[in-house]
C-alpha cells in the first residue's frame, strides 16, 4: 500500500508562505552564507559589506572572535587562533599524527578519540570551533532575512566520509541550526548553474581555492548527481601563487634579510599583484620598506605559476581516468574558488577540457549559492519543484559474512536516503549470537575494505544451522549517515548501531580504494569463489559431524561409517586447498555418499515423532 | 455512511494543518486514472462545496464529495511508516483489487 501525502487543494499553487532557509559553505579558508530572496539566490554580506568570512576563530582574553578580526590575531597569538579547522573535522587522534607537524596547536592529552586543542578559554574540539563560525553565519542570515532560520544546507567536500560529515552536522547542531541536509560542494556548484535542470550528462567541477584544489567528475542521471571520481591536492591553492610572486620579488629586489614583518608585507603585495594581473597585462610593484619598485607582466606571472596549474591538470586527467571517461565526454566545466579568476588557470582548463568553463557566477560564492537554492526547495518554498536533489553513497556498504567475505547491502552510487534489508542465517546449530561487522569499500574481502563498526546480536533462540532468519537493515539518511539494525525474525530480538567512525578517509584513500577494486577485480572474484566453496564445505562438514555425533552409532554400521568418514576426510583436505572447483566437487561427492544416511535420519525422526502415538491421533479431528 | 480516521492519522492531519497555518480539514476522494481504475485523493481543504459531506473523527474534519463517498464508505484512513517513507493509507473495504503500488484500486 502506497503511503500518500496530503496535497494542496486541487494541487494548485500553494499560498506563498515563505520559510526562511540558508545555504552555508563552510570552507577551509573562508565561509559564506547565502539565501534565496525574491526568487534569487545571493550570498549575504556582513555590516562591512563583506561576503567572505575567514574561517578563523580566536580565543582571546575578552571572548571568542570569528573572521577578519580573528585572522589579525593569528600572527600575534597563533596558539589561541584556530584556522583551517576543517582539515581536522571528523579526524581521530590517530589521524592527527599524520598531519602532525603542520599544526601549530597544543593538543590536550585525552583518552577520547576526538582531539582537543588547548586554548586560554579551555580545551576545544574541531566541532566546537566550526560551530563558532556557523553561529556567526547564522546570525548574519537571521539579521538579513529578518527571522529565525527554519533550516540550512551545509556543504561538504565530495570525499568527506561518514565521520567528517557527522562532525559537520554536529557542529551545525551545536550552533543551534537545523540541518536539512549536507550537500557535496561540487554538486552545489552544479546546482548554482542549474545543471541539475539540464539533460543528463557528465560535468567537471574544478575547485581551486586559497589552499586546496579539488576536481570532481559528476554524472547527472535522472536528476541525481553521482560522484564518478574525485581528486585533487590538499596543499595547492592561490596562496602558493602568492608565494611564487613573493619569491620573485625577493630575487628581483635582491632582498637578503627577511623578518616576519617583511614576509607579511611581501605576501600582501604579491596578492594584490596577482589580483591586479587578473584585469591588467602588467602590475606595478612598490616595496617601499626596502626601497624597491618594479613591474610584473602577465607573461612572466604565467611562467611562474604554470607548473602549479599543470599539477591541477594532471589531477584532472587522473580523475577522468578514474571515472573511465575522456575529456570530450564532459558536458560542462564549472569553475569554483577564487583562484579560478586567474586568466592562465582558465586558459589551461579550457585547453584541457576543450571547452570554455562556466565562470559567470562569482567562483567564491557559487557553492553557497547552490546550497541556498537547495535549502529553499527543502524548506518547502517551491511546492512545484520536483527537483529534490539526491546524493549518492560514495562507497559500497556491506557486512562481513563467513570466510571474511563482504556481502554488499547498499552498492556504491545508490541514491540516498535509502534503506535496504537482507536476511542472513546462522552457521552453527544452536548459535545464539551473531557478530555484525559493517564495512565500507568495493573489494570482496573484508581485509581489503574499511571497517566502520561492529556489534553483536545476542539472544537468537537455539535452532539448527540455517534455520534462523536474521534481518539486517542498512539505512543511510539524507546526509549520508549510516545506521544498521539486525533483528531475529521469530523472537524479534534486535541490536543496532549508528555509525559515527572516529577516523576519516582522505579523498586519495577513497580514490585508491576504488582503483584497487578495479585492479583486483579478477583476483577478488576468484578469491570470493574459493572462499564461498570453503565456507560451504565447512558448513557441510560441520552439519555432518554434528549429525554423526548424535545418531551415527545407531543408524550406521561399521562399513557405512567408514565410507562416510573417508568422504568427510577427503573434503576436509580439499577445503584447505585453493581449488574452488575441486572443493565444489568434493561437497557434491560427500553429499552423494551420505544420501542413504540422510534418508535414514529423516525416517528415524518421523518414526520418533510418531512413536507411542496411535495412528488415529494423526487424523484430522472431527467436529 | 461514514469514514473514519485512526488516532495516528488524526494526529498527523492536525499537525500538518497546524504547520500549514490554515485548513478546515482533510479532503478524501477518488478520481479515475491510476494503474488499476481509481486513484485516491488526499488534500487540504480551505473551503467546502455544496456536494460535500463532512464527518468528524478524533477532532478532525473529513470532507468528501458525494460521488467519492460511494467508493469510500466505510474507509478508515491510517498513517504509517515504511522504512524512511511515511504517509497515509486508505483501508477501504470497497476495494476489491489494488494495483501493486497501492495508489489505485478497483471495486
Amino acid at each position: 500500500m502506497a503511503l500518500l501525502q496530503i496535497a494542496e487543494p486541487g494541487q494548485t499553487e500553494a499560498p506563498h508562505q515563505h520559510r526562511l532557509a540558508a545555504g552555508i559553505d563552510l570552507g577551509t579558508t573562508n565561509s559564506l552564507v547565502a539565501a534565496v530572496r525574491s526568487g534569487q539566490a545571493q550570498t549575504l554580506a556582513d555590516k562591512q559589506q563583506e561576503h567572505l568570512l575567514p574561517s578563523v576563530v580566536a580565543y582571546t582574553e575578552f571572548g571568542i572572535i570569528v573572521g577578519e578580526e580573528a585572522q589579525q590575531q593569528q600572527i600575534a597569538d597563533p596558539l589561541n587562533t584556530m584556522s583551517s579547522i576543517k582539515r581536522l573535522m571528523g579526524r581521530g587522534v590517530e589521524d592527527l599524527r599524520l598531519l602532525g607537524d603542520e599544526l601549530p596547536y597544543r593538543f590536550a592529552a585525552t583518552d577520547s578519540a576526538v582531539p582537543r586543542i588547548q586554548t586560554r578559554r579551555g580545551n576545544v574540539t574541531p566541532v566546537e570551533v566550526s560551530a563558532e563560525i556557523l553561529k556567526v553565519l547564522q546570525q548574519r542570515a537571521e539579521e538579513a532575512l529578518g527571522g529565525a532560520l527554519s533550516g540550512v544546507v551545509v556543504t561538504v567536500p565530495a570525499y568527506f566520509d561518514d565521520a567528517q560529515r557527522q562532525a559537520t552536522k554536529d557542529a551545525a547542531g551545536l550552533a543551534g541550526l537545523n540541518v536539512f541536509r549536507l550537500l557535496n560542494e561540487p554538486t552545489a556548484a552544479a546546482i548554482a548553474y542549474g545543471l541539475d535542470k539540464s539533460a543528463d550528462g557528465i560535468h567537471a567541477i574544478y575547485d581551486l581555492g586559497g589552499g586546496t584544489f579539488d576536481i570532481s567528475i559528476l554524472r547527472l542521471n535522472k536528476g541525481v548527481f553521482e560522484v564518478m571520481a574525485t581528486g585533487g591536492d590538499s596543499a595547492l591553492g592561490g596562496d602558493d601563487f602568492d608565494h611564487l610572486i613573493a619569491e620573485w620579488i625577493i630575487a628581483q629586489a635582491d632582498i637578503s634579510e627577511m623578518d616576519a614583518g617583511l614576509q607579511r608585507q611581501l605576501m600582501q603585495v604579491a596578492r594584490s599583484v596577482k589580483e591586479s594581473l587578473t584585469q591588467h597585462e602588467r602590475a606595478g610593484i612598490d616595496v617601499s620598506s626596502v626601497g624597491w619598485q618594479g613591474e610584473l607582466d602577465r607573461h612572466t606571472f604565467n611562467q611562474l605559476v604554470d607548473p602549479l596549474i599543470r599539477k591541477t591538470i594532471i589531477a584532472c586527467r587522473r580523475a577522468l581516468r578514474d571515472a573511465g571517461i575522456t575529456a570530450e565526454e564532459i558536458e560542462d566545466v564549472v569553475m569554483v574558488g577564487g583562484s579560478t579568476r586567474v586568466p592562465r588557470v582558465r586558459e589551461l582548463v579550457s585547453e584541457f577540457f576543450g571547452r570554455e568553463p562556466l565562470v559567470d557566477i562569482d567562483p567564491d560564492r557559487v557553492v553557497a549559492i547552490g546550497a541556498a537554492v537547495q535549502a529553499d526547495i527543502l524548506a518547502g518554498n517551491k511546492p512545484d519543484a520536483e527537483i529534490l536533489l539526491l546524493d549518492v553513497t560514495p562507497l559500497s556498504l556491506g557486512i562481513e559474512t563467513m570466510g571474511g567475505l563482504v556481502e554488499t547491502i547498499i552498492p556504491r552510487n545508490t541514491t540516498i536516503p535509502v534503506a535496504r534489508a537482507q536476511e542472513f542465517t546462522t552457521f552453527k546449530d544452536g548459535q545464539s549470537a551473531m557478530a555484525v561487522h559493517v564495512v565500507q569499500g568495493e573489494r570482496d574481502l573484508v581485509a581489503d575494505c574499511r571497517s566502520l563498526a561492529r556489534f553483536e546480536l545476542r539472544g537468537i533462540p537455539p535452532m539448527v544451522a540455517g534455520a534462523a532468519r536474521i534481518r539486517v537493515t542498512f539505512q543511510v539518511d539524507a546526509d549520508g549517515l549510516l545506521s544498521v539494525e539486525a533483528e531475529e525474525q521469530t523472537q524479534h530480538v534486535s541490536a543496532s548501531i549508528e555509525v559515527k567512525p572516529s577516523y576519516g578517509l582522505s579523498d586519495k584513500e577513497i580514490a585508491d580504494m576504488l582503483r584497487a577494486s578495479m585492479e583486483h577485480a579478477d583476483d577478488d572474484v576468484k578469491f570470493r569463489q574459493l572462499r564461498e566453496q570453503q565456507v560451504e564445505a565447512e558448513r557441510v562438514i560441520e552439519a555432518l559431524t554434528a549429525a554423526l555425533a548424535k545418531d551415527g552409532v545407531q543408524l550406521l554400521n561399521d562399513d557405512e561409517r567408514q565410507l562416510i568418514d573417508a568422504a568427510l576426510q577427503q573434503l576436509q583436505q580439499l577445503a584447505y586447498g585453493d581449488d574452488a572447483a575441486a572443493i565444489e566437487a568434493g561437497v557434491k561427492s560427500l553429499e552423494q555418499s551420505c544420501d542413504f544416511y540422510v534418508e535414514r535420519r529423516m525416517n528415524s525422526s518421523i518414526h520418533d515423532a510418531m512413536a507411542g502415538h496411535n495412528i488415529h491421533e494423526f487424523d484430522t479431528p472431527e467436529k | 455512511m461514514a469514514v473514519t480516521l485512526t488516532q495516528a492519522a488524526a494526529d498527523r492531519v492536525s499537525s500538518f494543518i497546524a504547520n500549514r497555518g490554515k485548513g478546515l480539514g482533510v479532503r478524501l476522494g477518488v478520481k479515475t486514472s491510476g494503474c488499476s481504475g481509481m486513484a485516491y485523493i488526499i488534500e487540504f481543504v480551505d473551503e467546502t462545496g455544496e456536494d460535500d459531506t463532512i464527518f468528524e473523527d478524533h477532532g478532525v474534519k473529513v470532507i468528501i464529495d458525494k460521488k467519492s463517498l460511494i467508493y469510500l464508505d466505510g474507509t478508515e484512513l491510517d498513517f504509517g511508516k515504511e522504512g524512511l517513507n511515511e504517509g497515509f493509507k486508505f483501508n477501504n473495504p470497497n476495494a476489491k483489487n489494488e494495483c501493486g503500488c497501492g495508489e489505485s484500486f478497483t471495486i
